[in-house]
């Protein structure tokens, strides 16, 4: 493409109005990035934020996989007074004090990751789920005691623990706390093992650094959403270090499944069925 | 030639003059002794007061030293009969970790360390230290060696982090790291885990999960590196000295913050200055550790174990704040 052509081509994406507003009088559209499909917002929001085109799933939170996995969407929510601190003192371009605060209003939510117990499939089970818009759906030292707390609750009552990781990575304004949440979320799923309390995980879009090398990847089950991104490293760092392009797909659970690292791959609305289902070969 | 570091050069500098009056002095020249004397007497006290105050972003910079001791030095120097052994079983070997068992004395102890490379070959061989999920799984092959024979397990921490690459990827890296933690939570032998070098993030803790975590005098230990802290919450390579102090990373504050349980004496000027008296310490620092930890019995100490991690961490519950230190 000649560089006048680039121009062209730069000022025609200018001329196209922002996603959201064409059409919309007031934002009840949106266009699915995978199809660029125009989507009304209520149908999605029906589909549970899948594209009825084209099957991308849009990255939601918690609360839309309780209501999705929790019978007649009634559940409760556990440990939810639990907040981080800026016990470090940890400033970087903003304090992390800061990012809390921001973090909390911009989500309304207290942390990177809620639990909740209710009947699935009439059965009663613990879910932990994380928020990937709290400061990146980071692993402070919260999410470690939650999650933690969230496996107790299982061995107490003995029922399965379902996680849901949605995750950058450790959060890194606790430092060496963060790291140990690893070792803290990994140790305390021995004791599930021990006591034969199963425990699933539904991979979803993103998970990597810490969360996926500890609880994301130690479950007995790993049942994955169609293309989400599931690694270790970040696919950025990967192509600092390689030094070449990744190829599309790469780190996808379709990647995952070919290399032997998840169960299978489960599209949003047969999650609960899944589970069901699980739930019978453990049981019977 | 010694390799001096950007805060040792005063150090160089004294010492280049010394290096200077003793070939005048083999020449002939009038050197008076004590000149001599004078200046090695300089040396010593300008390394103390050099050492004394490093900064977190220093000590990151003598944790990656060219001449600092690497697991191979130590284990081959401070075990009476040490005994590689390869492979992780399920097709590969990786020579980023090194592990075998190693005799102190009357002691067997399965060693499992990270070989950075002591040269361009070896550190290119050893991929400079950053595992691939083989050399986890290859670790906890050798740790599952030892429950069987029961022999405690030591860990030499040294890298810049697991592998990021493609194969890593494609082979698990994030499950053979969390496999790890899993496994050695449980463990039903000892395990003392030793940060000799550079403990960053994951890739350390994948051979970091243990009873004790000691930390030699001159090492780190983060969740990050300091330079990938700056591009990540900076966006820029230059807030690697501002990172390095706000990350905590170094022995003392992780010994304040109960996360270490001991640090290791290093000499004057870093291990590097005087390898096998590092390696002495070293060796009779494993022997007392293991000692005090062989004496309690299995059980409590897997509880024990697990108690540690379970209880790390700090949150407001309510109004209430709980702190692990
Ligand atoms: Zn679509």
């Amino acid at each position: 493409m000649s560089w006048f052509k680039k121009i062209k081509e730069r000022a025609k994406q200018q001329l196209l109005p922002p996603p959201q507003k064409k059409d919309t009088p007031n934002g009840v559209w949106t266009r699915c990035p995978a199809c660029k499909e125009m989507l009304s917002i209520i149908d999605l929001e029906q589909n549970w934020h899948v594209c009825p085109n084209c099957n991308y799933h849009f990255r939601v939170g918690s609360e839309v996989y309780f209501n999705l996995l929790f019978d007649n969407g009634k559940y409760e929510e556990l440990f939810d007074d639990l907040e981080s601190i800026d016990f470090l003192g940890f400033v970087d371009r903003k304090p992390y004090s800061l990012r809390i605060e921001e973090a909390k209003r911009k989500t309304g939510l207290k942390e990177a990751i809620r639990v909740a117990t209710g009947n699935i499939g009439r059965n009663k089970m613990v879910v932990a789920a994380m928020d990937f818009d709290f400061i990146g759906g980071s692993m402070g030292s919260v999410v470690g005691e939650k999650f933690a707390r969230a496996a107790e609750y299982a061995l107490e009552h003995k029922i399965p623990l379902i996680a849901i990781p949605k995750s950058g990575g450790a959060r890194m304004m606790e430092s060496a706390f963060s790291l140990m949440q690893m070792a803290k979320t990994s140790a305390i799923l021995t004791k599930l093992s021990e006591a034969g309390i199963p425990y699933w995980v539904i991979l979803t879009d993103p998970t990597t650094g810490g969360v996926t090398a500890s609880f994301a990847m130690l479950g007995d089950v790993h049942i994955a959403e169609p293309g989400a991104l599931i690694g270790f490293a970040g696919p950025r760092v990967i192509e600092q270090t390689i030094r070449k392009k990744l190829p599309p797909g790469f780190q996808r659970s379709e990647f995952l499944l070919d290399h032997g690292l998840v169960d299978f791959i489960v599209p949003r609305h047969k999650l609960k069925d899944t589970i069901i289902r699980l739930y019978k070969f453990y049981k019977y | 030639m010694p390799t001096y570091l950007e805060f040792e050069r005063p150090i160089e500098e004294l010492e280049t003059q010394l290096q200077h009056m003793l070939q005048q002095k083999e020449r002939g020249e009038n050197i008076p002794d004590e000149e001599i004397e004078k200046i090695k007497k300089e040396i010593i006290k300008k390394r103390k007061e050099i050492y004394e105050n490093l900064t977190p972003w220093e000590r990151v910079l003598l944790s990656r030293h060219p001449d600092r001791p690497q697991a191979l030095y130590y284990l081959n120097t401070m075990c009476d009969d040490w005994l590689e052994l390869h492979g992780d079983r399920m097709g590969h070997d990786d020579p980023a970790i090194v592990g075998g068992f190693g005799l102190l004395g009357k002691k067997t102890v399965m060693f499992i360390g990270q070989q950075k490379g002591t040269n361009t070959k070896e550190r290119q061989y050893r991929n400079f230290g950053m595992a691939n999920p083989e050399g986890y799984r290859k670790a906890l092959r050798l740790m599952k060696l030892a429950e069987k024979y029961g022999k405690p397990v030591v860990t030499l921490v040294d890298t810049p982090g697991a592998f990021p690459g493609m194969e890593a990827e494609e082979r698990g890296q994030a499950e053979a790291i969390a496999r790890n933690l899993f496994e050695m939570a449980r463990l039903r032998v000892p395990i003392l885990v030793i940060i000799i070098g550079e403990g960053a993030s994951g890739g350390a803790l994948g051979i970091g999960v243990g009873d004790r975590i000691l930390m030699m005098e001159n090492t780190w230990f983060s969740v990050i590196s300091p330079e990938s802290c700056s591009s990540i919450l900076w966006r820029d390579w230059d807030h690697k000295k501002e990172a390095a102090e706000a990350l905590k990373l170094t022995p003392q504050y992780l010994y304040n913050y109960k996360i270490i349980d001991d640090i290791i004496k290093e000499p004057v000027g870093g291990a590097h200055v005087d390898p096998e008296k590092a390696a002495k310490i070293l060796r009779r620092e494993i022997l007392k550790h293991l000692k005090e930890l062989e004496e309690i019995p299995i059980d409590k100490l897997l509880a024990k174990r697990l108690e540690k991690y379970r209880r790390i961490g700090v949150y407001k519950e309510g109004d209430k704040v709980i702190s692990s230190f």
